[in-house]
């Protein structure tokens, strides 16, 4: 039975962080290289972990399934991260984007842990300008900034429209400098499928080697997961093809409570749909809405030229039914908005399911050049994919799955309920509650990995002074028989149907249930079709090749058992939160202005799933969240 | 409320056929060659590589081994795709190979379709090869020594808008080594040559600018990377557009370090 203690320490929300950090016990810096930390994942949380924490000295053992780290997901961040610098002196402070991103999750996340990625924020900002980051400049030479969805000051810094890229290569310099002093060891192509357990503690991993398909293992003190979000479950997304739940799901298999699986974000500004063939779906920044009015015909079914469309006969819905926020309401606000539309039959393009957003009026009063600066490379990918000029007509939009606000459930300490393992970034749970704002992943993501985790490590680590398991414990051997074992299972059933064919329908069957719009009876019906793919899957599907060798199809495969699990799950927690809040819409509590209706009463908590074994229901625990500083409202961007 | 929208409400869009030449290699060690597939039925709003996954899929429900081909973010991002099509680096589009669309390619074409071989980027499989190498001349000194911590408040130090746009034309540089793959000499000089532009022209970057430079150039000849020779092929490859006048900093920034009497800080990195 899981515990749930979030260790958030007493005191005045602001004095927490640091009174915490004051009676925290540390590792000194003489004793830290007799410890080995392994970090999964080198996005921008995994990156800057391993590379703080290997400047602190400790032994760090890093592990990729890509060929370098520079290839992690968070380098198609686009827009910008956020941080309350108040450079535009526009009102804001820390309390302000703590106030921002709590009202923003809809009052579903802690508030201690929110309150602290505020105070980090600034940090954030110092430590990649020293790095060389190039964010935009204004013509004074100060840090220029734009702003996103849900908040009414400017706090968003960027780098064009690549501000993920250029941070992932900050972090990624700095762990490249730790590779090259000795002090991280990197294993590229190595992909995590499980997690080793000795006495209840996290002690290692096993992983195969994607290009000869051996099964090894490595042992450490502590195991840090920075393995990003499950979007991809749905199979459309605006994840990376390979962007995957494994590391998380075997964790969670191992004893690691699962946080608001169902709380899923959908971005409003996507390139919509056009075919099965599909393989992704492409994000258009959220920076867009800044000066992208977004808007569809008043009549059904109008296939005039955009251009031909008069003023009077333009539904800007967004500007009309939210005038305070107008086009930048937050993501949730704005994906549901839009499907209203499409339903209602009021959308464009060949499906019907595609709003405008356009550039018209902007590039009117500020100039193409302008424009074109801050969104030129934007607006260059779209017309690459669709072959179609947003300078010249409207970018075609509808949402996309995007970002999990659920994951693993943390601590106060980012520690999951194993002791010694860690989850950092996307996946873990902890600060976006029912709905993240636009250009707080990045600041969540190095918040985590250059402040906050290097600092709470070691009150776990301190104890094990010379405690240490090697790889010769037979939990090593019994875990890796266990992987073998799941392989040959997968490769011996020699079926009909591809793991890509199911996964694909799996996408649709959670897509069109565990969506932008839910409900129970779908809820239910969504969980005998998962039930029947997975049928499907270990009867019937077929992989060919080996399993000593690069098999991609087996990587797809072993991908998708876990998959298939976590999408259960997901539709398990929608079912079971009998509220609306955030992203997640249930059809039965709809306020009367159509806006999602939360139940504080019932529902104020993070539910917390423990793995109860393959042939028995997952249990749900709650962490009842209390609100010391804000007292939940309804969330309004009218 | 209407639930779900059609999966495929749209009229049936335009298909083609296409003939792909393959590179087929199982294994690094072994002997590649050339093997014709015939893929019908491809829609010609999908991408490039959404036509290799129909073939393969293709080939994966007949129980044969699918082509091994390396894509991640399908946005022109992350630098994993590159394939050689039809002789060039990302193929024909000016762009990565993820972004490069059927639409683009002639019904009944006959494509061809090869890995980014050269002397230092080994194939591993197909079209799979290993590009480590580039990652070990960023280990050489590709970065600003700063440990995680405090820092100045970065408005504290001016940096003009017009070098911050420069730095980032620089860094905008993906990784994918298309640049190495068009060289005739197989040289690396403008994916080094981008981040020494990007950390050189930073003020962040100027203590370790002369120690940078020399260790990096020095790390792509231990690699194995070609000398330049100004072809220019990589900067007509490159799918970021950077340009070959970082390659002229570089130069110049080497002879700079190189006649200054190298590193006098001593070895200051801690054990």
């Amino acid at each position: 039975m899981v515990e749930l203690n979030s260790k958030i320490p007493d005191g005045p929300i602001e004095d927490k962080w640091h009174s915490h950090l004051e009676h925290a016990r540390l590792v000194g810096p003489r004793n830290r290289p007799t410890y080995d930390v392994i970090v999964v994942g080198t996005g921008l949380a995994g990156a800057s972990a391993a590379s703080s924490l290997a400047a602190q000295g400790y032994n760090v053992h890093v592990f990729i399934y890509h060929d370098t780290p520079r290839r992690a997901h968070s380098i198609a961040a686009q827009g910008g991260i956020n941080a309350c610098k108040n450079y535009r002196e526009d009102g804001d402070s820390t309390y302000r984007l703590f106030y921002d991103t709590q009202k923003g999750g809809d009052f579903r996340s802690r508030e201690a842990n929110v309150y602290r990625l505020a105070q980090t924020s600034t940090q954030i900002i110092d430590q990649c300008v020293a790095q060389g980051v190039p964010f935009a400049r204004e013509y004074g030479g100060m840090l220029a900034n734009r702003s996103f969805g849900g908040v009414l000051v400017e706090r968003t810094f960027y780098c064009r429209g690549q501000t993920g890229q250029q941070l992932l290569l900050g972090a990624y310099q700095a762990l490249q400098k730790e590779i090259e002093l000795g002090k991280v060891k990197m294993y590229t192509r190595s992909e995590m499928l499980d997690l080793v357990m000795v006495d209840g503690r996290a002690r290692g991993i096993v992983y195969r080697d994607m290009v000869d398909g051996s099964i090894k293992s490595i042992a450490g003190e502590a195991v840090v997961l920075a393995t990003g979000g499950y979007g991809a479950v749905y199979f459309n997304s605006t994840n990376a093809i390979n962007s995957n739940g494994t590391a998380i799901w075997r964790a969670h298999k191992r004893g690691a409570a699962f946080a608001n699986p169902s709380f899923v974000q959908i971005h409003p500004t996507c390139i919509p749909v056009s075919g099965d063939h599909q393989s992704k779906l492409t994000l258009m920044s959220e920076s867009l809405r800044n000066d992208g009015r977004v808007w569809v015909p008043r009549t059904p079914k109008d296939t005039r030229n955009p251009a031909d469309i008069p003023e009077e006969e333009r539904y800007y819905y967004l500007e009309e039914r939210y005038p305070t926020f107008g086009n930048l309401v937050p993501r949730d606000v704005a994906s549901r908005a839009a499907k209203v539309v499409c339903d209602d039959g009021l959308g464009v393009g060949s499906t019907g399911y595609s709003v405008y957003m356009d550039f018209r009026d902007a590039i009117e009063s500020k100039g193409r050049d302008t424009i074109a600066e801050k969104y030129g490379n934007l607006f260059d990918m779209y017309s690459e994919i669709t072959g179609e000029s947003p300078y010249d007509q409207p970018f075609r939009i509808y949402p996309a799955v995007h970002y999990c606000m659920g994951g693993l459930w943390v601590d106060y300490n980012l520690q999951t309920t194993i002791p010694g393992l860690y989850a950092i970034g996307e996946a873990n749970f902890s600060d976006h509650g029912a709905n993240r704002l636009g250009a707080s992943s990045l600041m969540q993501c190095l918040a985590d990995g250059y402040f906050i985790l290097p600092q709470t490590i070691g009150d776990g680590l301190q104890p094990l002074y010379r405690d240490k398991v090697d790889t010769t414990h037979p939990a090593f051997a019994r875990t890796e028989a266990e992987v073998r074992d799941r392989i040959q299972r997968v490769m011996s059933i020699k079926g009909d149907s591809t793991p890509l064919s199911i996964h694909k329908r799996l996408g649709k069957v959670i897509w069109n249930n565990c969506g932008m719009s839910r409900n129970a009876e779908d809820l239910a019906s969504a969980l005998d079709q998962v039930d029947q793919l997975k049928k499907e899957f270990w009867e019937n599907v077929n992989i060919p090749g080996t399993d000593g060798d690069v098999n991609q199809t087996l990587e797809r495969a072993l991908r998708l058992v876990d998959f298939l699990e976590i999408g259960e799950l997901m539709c398990r927690d929608a079912l079971m939160r009998d509220e609306s809040c955030g992203c997640h819409f249930r059809e039965d509590h709809v306020a009367d202005d159509g806006e999602v209706q939360r139940n504080d009463e019932d529902f104020s908590h993070v539910a917390a799933w423990e793995w109860t074994g393959e042939d028995s229901v997952s249990e749900r625990h709650e962490e009842q969240l209390s609100y010391e500083v804000m007292q939940p409202a309804t969330r309004s961007y009218k | 409320m209407i639930k779900q929208e059609p999966d495929n409400g749209q009229p049936t869009p335009d298909t083609v056929s296409l003939t792909i030449r393959a590179w087929r290699q199982a294994r690094g060690e072994d002997h590649g060659h050339f093997e014709v597939y015939e893929v019908g039925n491809v829609p010609v709003d999908a991408s490039f590589l959404e036509m290799l996954d129909i073939l393969n899929e293709d080939l994966v429900s007949r129980g044969r081994d699918p082509i091994a081909f390396e894509s991640d973010c399908r946005e022109g991002i992350c630098g994993t795709c590159g394939i050689v099509v039809d002789g060039l680096p990302h193929g024909p589009g000016h762009c990565t190979t993820c972004q490069l669309q059927i639409r683009d390619f002639e019904d009944g074409a006959t494509i061809t379709i090869e890995p980014f071989a050269t002397g230092a980027f080994p194939v591993i499989k197909d079209l799979m090869v290993d590009r480590s190498a580039l990652d070990r001349i960023i280990q050489a000194g590709g970065y600003v020594t700063v440990h995680s911590g405090p820092k100045p408040d970065p408005n504290s130090i001016p940096i003009e808008h017009d070098v911050v746009e420069d730095a980032l034309d620089a860094s905008a540089c993906i990784g994918c080594g298309a640049c190495v793959a068009a060289c005739p000499n197989g040289s690396s000089s403008l994916f080094t040559s981008a981040k020494i532009g990007h950390l050189g022209l930073l003020p962040q970057g100027q203590p370790e600018r002369e120690d940078r430079v020399r260790k990096m150039v020095e790390a792509m000849d231990e690699e194995g990377f070609g000398s330049c020779r100004n072809y220019a092929e990589c900067q007509a490859s490159c799918p970021k557009e950077i340009s070959i006048k970082y390659i002229g900093r570089m130069n110049a920034d080497y002879i700079k370090a190189t006649i200054s009497g190298g590193d006098r800080r001593g070895d200051m990195h801690a054990t």
